[in-house]
């Protein structure tokens, strides 16, 4: 059992008791814990149960690297899953549950996973697919579903706000370990602006808990006077609990502070998402402690040596009364130290190496600890926790030489440099033989703007090892850095300390060497996913030989905590399984983030209703208020209908239909895109962006525009009114308007730059009503101030003048088929515009309508619409609109394109109308099937449907669709299968698609 | 993240601020060229693993439209400049061979 120690901690204030529960009971620890500490201090060792075989587990690690103790934190709206307890602040009133059992804890049938383990070999879930169909719907996806995931996922909405903070320094570094403190302290002497990140709450790393001393004083004391030194300088930013998260191009770095978790506060925000643009980056992120793989070596009770000693020193807990040490390397022996110091017994150091002499060693041996060397741990004895180990001869196959009785053991394979951050934007790693570790190389880091560096690794993160080491190193990195962005103040003496003496590392990768079958079956490598040796020798014989490829076939440091401690462990066994040495078989990628970040932290304050800002028309608020049924188009939002009490949503589009018709309709067509192009050249520039003729429209005239892409497709379209002659307005659709002014920019700056034409977006400008139908006139009429007759302002024309107290643009266009003025007023104008028509208009039946009206007379009258008719693939000939293609004009985009074979082959669809003969409506997007099948076996087709509608005005179905040779065969019946998977197939007669008004009569009266 | 200056406004933009807008000095076709050349104008890219010229487009700023020299490995830019122009600058071009020498693209070298 672990338990808190009388005294000791360095990071704990005894004086504040806190008060948090773990699955509903009740417990206490102190101010300065974390939840794993806590929870070793309550006795806690089981914290949850493993992914695949739900085998219980206990905490590994203290710090991000923890792949066990992950929980669920929190309720209701602040529940958060697959919390690490290592990195989690202890504060008053935290609730943790565990994840991944049932039905409790210490009672999970899941567990009946790892009596199955046989048959769930690595690649199992490939293999499933492999079984015959019917198995892996009834069999194996259920099971997999039910045993996949490990946290419940949250229910409902983040009740916390989350931030986005931008930075530009000249050098972050990140880590505030003493290399990193060593860094920014010389980078900050040259006078860089330095921002110094650390993901935990403290600063100074390890260094203080492996008791080391520098400038002749402990650790601990040269922390706090480095951090209270750079607090004071101007120029130097320090930043506790902000993680580097990620390094991308260019010096963009991400990082991500945790404000709230520790001290959760109302009305703050709890993250902080850091974009940061830094001209060097130093990584001063440390090491990470690799496990050693023995059998067994998963059992709650077995843990890191590193862990144990900051467990021990940092808050005072003692992982059970006797713990044994198996090791490959010296650092394992402070832990010894420290266990012993704090009053604990260590029945034995287990070193695998055969004959081991250092300084560490020997004061091992004088503290009277027994220290076994050429040792291997052949297996861990206990079933929920550890309860003892069979040691034997590492040089062997596992016979047990004695039994030690134990209820912790610690145990180090080594430390690997954090590589992460080197790694994510292209920093390549060598293999250091000494150490047996990744770190990165130096000569090839990754590459900023100018072709140089810009990341700079530092202290054990850079490989340097031991105390002296690291902080020559990080001195240097720090200076180099600041040199790198041009500042060269004067030097700082680098801190110093005393040089250790240690014994050479020992590779060990499997434990005993020989080990058989199945103790191999029993050591694990990916704690969180469930990986074991066995299971990447399986995969290697199997074939997978590149690294990538077993990672996704065994899931090896796939899990949340993207195989911190399983990386290296796992590509040794694999590099032995094929008999490759460990550079040849490489690293898999690194990827950020460096630990997982909350989506809260990605969204920042982008949520709810600034998540995508509306555009809003003048006559928005009016819309709203008055049973506006919205439909979005682009970022507008527009009424789709206006619904009255108790009408349904087709209703209310079927009478507002019937009365522009009958009366007198306003549709707000401010959205519509409006482009000024103005110079002298702007005649013909339109030329070359229509596919129409436009320098030929007289002042004071309009002209329906077609504009294709250089590719020839139909792109958007609109009304031209030419202004004077060096001045047009282009009406877009509303999607278009910010995409073709772009698209006219791209052509005037990049191909015809010395044309003298100048473009702007005026669509927020204007406000724009469409008064339609046959009372239009005298609504306007009685409003005055204009002579709107056929003779003043005949139809396809626009003039400026005066209706009512409104300064107005009129024009004489129209998409319904009906007599109707676009009018356009200052924006400011919009809406008491809006609200004189519909008070002049009461006697004449006035209503609004919305889009889906505005759709089914448009289509009444067989006009295209950009986006039914149109999909990329259409060209304006498909769509009879050969009238609107100049035949003069020797050049216009996509004029060289429809020249192809293929845009000029008779056998293209055209656009017909469909009338289906039982009146009903076909279906959206249906097609017309043709006799056969082509070779895939697929069913002919000769045609498809486009724009479909019930038409108020005939009281019947309406279609346009696409059909071959469709403009040939007017009255030929097509059948179309629904696509609702009713049976029988609709027919239509293909027919013109000018359903209404064919001549044109009433809109231009 | 790229930075890439821009050369009509001054400012080193982020590449949010930017819009892409494919490989630059491109020759148009228009009507009456043969099939391939309209072919290679519209739908043949270079895709080097190296250096490279792109259009960029200043959309979040000042909206102007320039070109970029870059590396597509390391992501070293050489340099930008404005678009009016069709074939890169003199002093990009001595820059590039400094660095990359024996650099070739499209017809430029």
């Amino acid at each position: 059992m672990s338990t808190r120690l009388a005294s000791g901690g360095r990071l704990l204030d005894r004086s504040k008791a806190v008060d948090f529960t773990f699955n509903g009971k009740r417990m206490r620890g102190f101010a300065g814990d974390t939840l794993a500490s806590a929870l070793l201090a309550n006795g806690q060792t089981l914290v949850g149960r493993s992914f695949k075989y739900h085998r219980p587990r206990g905490i590994v690690a203290s710090g991000a690297e923890e792949p066990n103790a992950l929980v669920n934190l929190g309720q209701g709206p602040r529940h958060e899953p697959n919390q690490r307890a290592t990195t989690t602040e202890l504060f008053d009133g935290l609730r943790a549950t565990s994840q991944n059992h049932w039905p409790s804890l210490e009672f999970d049938v899941g567990v009946i996973n790892n009596y199955a383990s046989r048959f769930l070999p690595a690649g199992f879930y490939y293999k499933t697919f492999m079984a015959p169909r019917p198995a892996w719907k009834h069999v194996f996806e259920p099971f997999i579903r039910q045993s996949a995931g490990l946290g419940k996922a949250p229910k409902d909405r983040d009740a916390d706000i989350y931030e986005h903070f931008y930075a530009h320094v000249d050098v972050l570094v990140i880590g505030g370990g003493i290399a990193g403190l060593a860094a920014a302290r010389q980078a900050g002497a040259a006078g860089a602006r330095v921002l110094l990140i650390e993901q935990t709450a403290h600063w100074g790393g390890r260094a203080p808990v492996d008791g080391a001393e520098i400038d002749g004083m402990p650790a601990a004391e040269w922390v706090n006077d480095t951090v209270e030194a750079l607090e004071a300088e101007e120029n130097i930013r320090l930043r506790r609990r902000c993680m580097g998260a990620g390094i991308y191009d260019h010096g963009y770095v991400m990082a991500y502070e945790r404000l709230g978790d520790h001290d959760p506060q109302e009305g703050l925000p709890r993250h902080r998402l850091w974009k940061i643009r830094a001209k060097q980056v130093v990584t001063a992120t440390g090491a990470i402690e690799r496990p050693l793989s023995f059998a067994g070596n998963d059992l709650p009770g077995v843990m890191l040596a590193g862990a144990i000693r900051d467990y021990v020193v940092n808050w005072g807990v003692s992982p059970g009364d006797r713990t044994v040490v198996v090791t490959n390397n010296d650092d394992a022996y402070r832990t010894a130290l420290a266990l012993k110091q704090a009053g604990l017994e260590v029945p034995a150091i287990i070193d695998a190496r055969p004959a081991p002499a250092s300084p560490l060693i020997q004061a091992a041996r004088d503290l009277g600890i027994k220290v076994e060397t050429g040792r291997a741990v052949a297996k861990v004895k206990g079933r929920a926790r550890v309860e003892g180990v069979a040691v034997s001869a590492q040089a062997g196959e596992g016979a047990a030489l004695q039994d030690i009785t134990c209820d912790a053991v610690a145990m180090s394979g080594g430390w690997s440099p954090v590589v992460h951050l080197w790694s994510h934007c292209g920093g390549k790693l060598v293999w250091d033989e000494e150490n047996a570790h990744f770190r990165p190389d130096v000569a090839r880091p990754p590459i900023g703007a100018d072709g140089a560096g810009f990341v700079r690794a530092a202290g054990i993160a850079n490989g340097a090892m031991g105390t002296r080491d690291v902080l020559a190193d990080a001195d240097a990195q720090g200076r180099a850095a600041a040199l790198a962005c041009g500042h060269k103040r004067r030097k700082k003496t680098a801190p110093s300390a005393a040089a250790e003496e240690a014994a050479p590392l020992e590779p060990v990768w499997l434990m005993p060497q020989g080990a058989g079958a199945a103790l191999r079956a029993k050591m694990w490598l990916d704690f969180q996913n469930d990986v074991k040796v066995s299971d990447v020798q399986l995969a290697a014989r199997e074939g997978f030989e590149s690294v990538e490829h077993t990672k996704r076939y065994t899931t090896l440091g796939m899990a949340t905590d993207q195989g911190k401690l399983s990386n290296i462990n796992g590509l040794a066994v694999l590099s032995q399984s094929l008999n490759e040495e460990i550079p040849q078989v490489g690293t898999t990628t690194f990827r950020p983030p460096y630990t997982p970040i909350s989506m809260g932290a990605i969204a920042g304050e982008a949520r709810g209703a600034i998540f995508q800002p509306l555009r809003r028309t003048p006559m928005h608020d009016w819309h709203a208020e008055n049973g506006a049924y919205w439909e979005p188009v682009g970022h507008w939002r527009r009424p789709y209908c206006y619904q009255r009490p108790g009408e349904s949503v087709e209703e209310a589009v079927q009478r507002e239909v019937r009365n522009t018709r009958e009366n007198l309709g306003l549709l707000d067509a401010s959205t519509l895109g409006k482009i000024l192009v103005k110079g002298a050249d702007a005649g013909k520039f339109l030329d070359m962006m229509h596919t129409n003729m436009m320098s030929t429209l007289k002042p004071g005239r309009c002209r329906y525009g077609l504009m294709c892409t250089e590719n020839g497709f139909l792109t958007d379209d609109g009304v031209v009114a030419r202004i004077d002659d060096e001045t047009f307005l282009c009406h877009t659709t509303t999607g278009g308007a910010d995409r073709i002014h772009a698209h006219m920019e791209e052509w005037l700056q990049t191909e015809w730059w010395d044309w003298k034409v100048w473009t702007a977006n005026l669509t927020e400008q204007y406000a724009q009503v469409a008064v339609v139908g046959p009372k239009a006139r005298e609504v306007l009429d009685l409003m005055g101030g204009m002579d709107l007759s056929a003779g003043a302002l005949p139809f396809m024309g626009w003039a400026d003048g005066q209706i009512g107290d409104f300064k107005v643009r009129v024009y004489r266009i129209s998409f319904s088929g009906e007599l109707s003025f676009e009018i356009a007023v200052d924006a400011h104008r919009g809406r008491a515009f809006w609200d004189a028509l519909l008070e002049a208009g009461a006697g004449f039946g006035v209503m609004p309508y919305g889009t889906e009206a505005l759709h089914i007379m448009r289509a009444e009258k067989g006009f295209i619409m950009i986006g039914d008719e149109t999909d990329g693939t259409v060209i304006p000939q498909d769509l009879g609109l050969d009238w609107a293609i100049s035949k003069k004009k020797t050049d216009y985009l996509g004029k060289r394109a429809q020249e192809r074979t293929h845009m000029t082959d008779p056998d293209r669809w055209k656009l017909v109308g469909l009338e289906t003969l039982d009146g009903s409506v076909l279906p959206d997007g249906a097609y017309a099937t043709a006799p056969d099948s082509n070779a895939n076996g697929q069913r002919n087709v000769q045609g498809r449907v486009t724009s479909t509608y019930h038409s108020p005005t005939l009281n019947r179905g309406i279609a346009m669709g696409l059909v071959k040779h469709g403009p040939d065969r007017m009255g030929e019946v097509l059948e179309f299968p629904r696509t609702d998977g009713g049976k029988a197939a609709v027919k239509a007669k293909i027919v013109s698609p000018v359903f209404y008004d064919p001549d044109g009569e009433k809109q231009n009266v | 993240m790229l930075i890439l200056h821009c050369p009509y406004c001054g400012v080193d933009a982020d590449e949010t601020e930017l819009s892409p807008g494919g490989e630059a000095h491109l020759k148009r076709a228009g009507p009456g060229t043969p099939d391939d050349a309209f072919e290679r104008y519209l739908f043949h890219r270079e895709n080097p693993k190296g250096v490279h010229f792109e259009r960029w487009r200043h959309a979040s700023g000042c909206g102007k439209w320039f070109h970029a020299a870059r590396c597509t490995v390391t992501m070293e830019v050489f340099g930008t400049y404005p678009a009016q122009v069709t074939e890169p600058p003199q002093e990009i071009c001595d820059r590039i061979t400094g660095k990359r020498p024996g650099w070739s693209w499209g017809a430029f070298s």
